[in-house]
């Protein structure tokens, strides 16, 4: 089937789940220099997870000059005197290493899982790209002929993240959310060496960064050895970039993308509220702390597993879709955010269909409550997947990064369970009222071309899920 | 490569690391026979279950995705109970029901809170599931629908194009050719009854093996491996599959209208037990399979900035699996990144790793060999596959000792012996030099 373009409701709902019935034990510290330390125990297995998140990412860069947090992000790889050319991901490998990187809209993450022991080893590194970045011009020429493959390979040749790169385009009109993490194509072939100089200077410092571990460790041996390998680093002036807000939305608006392809898409993008929307003073106005959470709930009505109502009602009972999705992400940065609805129609139907088909289960939410033992069961999910997730050492990491970096706090992982279970049948059909409405509405019809009709030059836009990894 | 001295300093800032033990695997057989892999894990109350049966793709005989739509639509109606009523019995108890299928095996799988109501309800819907499923007429019409608009989403894809396309040319005749999603004639050509006679055949006790990790005893385990085959009928082992042919070359290049060509080469080589797996494994590992410091990645990506994505490896199957080099870069310039590609094979499989190299290879795999079984889920994979193609049940504990044995000699003989890239099957998707493109 083909693959929904942003995570599933259940998968919305798994995002801030963690470690509820027991408390999550996150230790934190703060060096002179700013930099932020959480260190979470887990004893399950010998290994660490190390993490460096950066407060930026696509949403920070200005038009003209998109894609440069992700370029930077690669050339993170690309040395230092200390540690020149491929040195580091040598070293990370030698000890048995696993490591990557991925940039957001909203930040800039490194990571490298490794045996408990070696964690020494990642702070070493980390802390000398932190400032010492050499960016040679020569690396540079080469390294953004990649990123170019990364957007043909991600974008340009997936009809699906085309789609979706155009839908945010015109969803968003002065929100930075409507950029391509990647960067546009001619923006790319326009980058220099210089630009991403200033943006390193400019971001990468202690005060703008938050060490995440989590794994078998001692919080207080962390915190020492964070000391030692970072504690020199001097704190820069971050100053935050100039705001961006979205314009409010007057009226629906819809675009068309015709691309060679095999299926038809269809996208529909509501402007709603994030968590930041109801803790900012200025723009609160009329959104209550609930409101995101039960627009998590509505997202788990609709797409929260097999039994939730798009597959029961359009997969399975009216067959009117082949597939179809709900992704709403709470935790962005900036007050504005989208929850969208997504499909491909089923063999004899097309995106019209489909379109009236998700416009009636939103009517229905207006309409009527949902029912409790719906409610009841997105409650269940929330609370196994939050057991669930503590499996992974990665994902208790990168919930932890991800909150402190886009400005909230990693104790709302704990918060998220009891938030949810207390949504109400009245508050899914209220937030379904107020913001799934046409004037807040984008919707975006991939339109799939016979190849015979091709013109040879296919030029063109990007990003499929929000992460772009090295 | 230079040595690199380095590495030497770093890797001696720690101190040798005392490992926990490998996982203690517990192992017998069910009263009706079916073998049972259990590891305890009590530290989370949680249980993963992977039933695993012989009957991938490779088993679909004439009926090309038979496989695949028998094992999706187990959940799609069982002993009489909707796939609406399925669907909510596992998710009302937070439990997740899923499935995969690859060439060989057919897997499902289950993972549910430990807590007994919720257990006891996700392992009987399980039990139906496996046992009774009853393919109705109408939910079968949708899913062969839902099927064919997959086999057409593949069809926009230039990676899934060239991944059939490969398989194909590999494998000839061979039920490891098809893909496992079925054709959309195949797919069209299916009945309910198809899917019965094949769960039927397929789903059996003489065909499972169950692996189990979570936070439970070993006699909850045996009751619930028992209670989970006992309405399986016992059936029969089947026989194994042919052997895959001798490899013969190809080229073929397909029209695509993408800015990128997507490169696959490569050709049938290495089975599960196959003695050579740890000088192949460990040999790719230099070559391609290590991530960002290999020798294709380096050569490919890091000097010329050809290809985002460039790797090679093994993929062990029941019977001779392929090895598989594979990038993506701009039609303009796939014609040179292909034989820069075929280049850095050719020169690996004349001289082999330097020393420096498989040294630092091994380095990360050993040293890396705790990342390999963190999580409850990564062990109750591995456990299917030890039972599955019935590996040693020291296979965790000896594997670094055989990685560590792996000499530059045992590669180079290896790799000498059974790749040669005059023998490789080489596939190119993408527009074809007449269309004169370029963005």
């Amino acid at each position: 089937m083909p693959r929904k373009l942003l995570t599933g409701g259940l998968t919305a709902a798994l995002l801030l789940a963690v470690a509820p019935a027991q408390a999550t034990k996150v230790q934190e510290y703060e060096l002179d220099n700013g930099l932020q330390l959480f260190v979470q125990q887990d004893e399950r297995a010998p290994v660490v997870n190390s993490m460096v998140w950066y407060g930026v990412g696509g949403s920070y860069e200005l038009p003209g000059k998109t894609g440069i947090a992700h370029a930077l992000e690669h050339m993170m790889f690309q040395g230092t005197d200390k540690y020149p050319d491929g040195e580091f991901s040598e070293i990370i490998s030698a000890n048995g290493g696993e490591e990557n990187a991925f940039t957001g809209a909203d930040y800039t993450a490194y990571y490298q899982k490794l045996e408990a022991s070696r964690l020494p080893i990642s702070f070493e590194l980390e802390a000398d790209r932190m400032r010492n970045l050499l960016l040679k011009e020569a690396d540079f020429e080469k390294e953004i002929e990649v990123i170019k493959e990364e957007r043909r390979m991600r974008t340009e040749d997936n009809p699906q993240s085309f789609t979706y790169e155009t839908a945010m385009a015109t969803a968003y009109q002065t929100s930075p959310y409507g950029q391509p993490i990647v960067g546009w194509m001619h923006d790319l072939h326009n980058l220099t060496v210089d630009d991403l100089r200033d943006w390193y200077d400019r971001w990468y410092a202690p005060n703008n960064a938050r060490l995440v571990v989590v794994g078998d460790v001692e919080p207080d041996a962390v915190h020492e050895l964070a000391q030692k390998h970072f504690a020199d680093i001097p704190r820069a002036e971050v100053t935050p970039p100039a705001p961006r807000p979205e314009v409010e939305q007057r009226g629906m608006k819809r675009v068309k993308v015709q691309r060679p392809a095999q299926l038809p898409y269809l996208m529909m993008s509501y402007k709603v509220p994030v968590l930041k929307t109801t803790l900012l003073d200025d723009t609160a106005a009329g959104v209550a702390e609930w409101e995101p959470y039960a627009l998590e709930v509505l997202v788990g009505i609709l797409d929260g597993g097999d039994s939730a109502r798009f597959s029961r009602d359009l997969v399975r009972e009216s067959r009117v879709a082949a597939s179809a999705g709900a992704s709403y992400n709470m935790t962005a940065r900036l007050p504005t955010s989208l929850l969208t609805l997504s499909g491909t129609p089923a063999q004899g139907h097309d995106v019209d269909e489909l379109e009236q088909a998700l416009r009636e289960q939103v009517a229905k939410l207006k309409d009527k409550p949902v029912e409790a033992a719906e409610l009841e069961r997105i409650k269940t999910q929330v609370v196994a997947s939050d057991v669930y997730q503590r499996d992974s050492v990665f994902y208790q990491g990168y919930l932890i990064g991800l909150l402190e970096t886009v400005g909230l706090d990693w104790r709302m992982i704990d918060e998220y369970v009891g938030k949810v279970q207390a949504v109400t049948p009245e508050q899914v059909q209220e937030v379904a009222k107020k913001y799934l409405t046409d004037d807040r509405l984008t919707i975006a019809e991939l339109e799939p071309l016979a190849s015979e009709s091709l013109m040879p030059a296919l030029p063109a836009p990007t990003s499929e899920e929000d992460d772009h990894v090295h | 490569m230079s040595t690199k001295h380095y590495l030497l300093t770093l890797v001696l800032l720690v101190t040798a690391p005392v490992l926990k033990a490998t996982p203690d695997i517990q192992h017998w057989q069910t009263e009706h026979g079916v073998d049972v892999y259990f590891v305890a894990a009590d530290e989370i109350p949680i249980v993963d279950i992977h039933v695993v049966f012989d009957a991938g793709s490779a088993r679909d005989g004439d009926h090309a995705g038979v496989a695949g739509m028998a094992l999706g639509m187990l959940a799609d109606g069982a002993d009489g109970m909707s796939a609406n009523a399925i669907s909510q019995a596992f998710e009302s108890v937070g439990a997740e029901y899923g499935t995969s299928l690859d060439r060989d095996m057919a897997s499902v799988k289950l993972r549910t809170l430990a807590e007994e109501e919720a257990r006891t309800a996700a392992v009987d819907m399980l039990i139906k599931v496996l046992s009774e499923p009853d393919f109705p007429q109408s939910d079968f019409e949708r899913e062969q629908q839902r099927s064919l608009v997959g086999l057409q989403a593949k069809k926009q894809k230039p990676g899934s194009v060239a991944s059939d396309a490969f398989y194909a040319a590999l494998y000839g005749d061979h039920p490891y050719a098809h893909p496992t999603s079925g054709t959309e004639d195949s797919i069209k050509a299916l009945t309910p009854a198809d899917l019965r006679a094949f769960h039927e055949k397929h789903y059996t006790a003489s065909n499972a093996t169950i692996a189990v990790v979570g936070a439970l005893t070993r006699d909850e385990v045996e009751d619930l491996a028992n209670r989970l085959v006992a309405r399986l009928p016992a059936g029969e082992s089947l026989p194994a599959l042919a052997d895959v042919p001798a490899a013969t070359s190809s080229e073929e290049r397909i029209e695509f209208p993408s800015s990128q060509t997507h490169i696959l080469i490569g050709t049938p080589v290495v089975e599960r037990k196959d003695p050579d797996y740890f000088p192949l494994y460990v040999g790719n590992h230099v070559l391609g399979g290590g991530g960002m410091v290999t020798r294709l990645f380096n050569s490919i990506r890091e000097e010329r900035g050809l290809s985002y994505s460039v790797y090679s490896y093994f993929y062990p199957l029941a019977k001779s699996g392929p090895f598989v080099a594979g990038l993506q870069t701009s039609t303009a310039q796939a014609d040179a990144a292909l034989e820069v590609l075929r280049n850095e094979i050719r020169d690996y499989i004349e001289n082999g790793p330097t020393a420096d190299e498989l040294e630092a290879s091994k380095q990360n795999i050993t040293g890396g060999f705790p990342l390999r079984i963190d999580s409850n889920s990564s062990i109750v994979s591995y456990l299917a596959v030890i039972g599955f193609y019935d590996l040693p049940l020291d296979y965790l504990d000896k594997f670094n000792d055989r990685v560590e044995a792996v000499t530059r000699e045992d590669i180079v003989d290896a790799f000498q012996r059974r790749l040669d890239v005059a023998e490789f099957d080489t596939i190119m998707v993408g527009r074809q030099p007449d269309d004169n493109a370029d963005d």
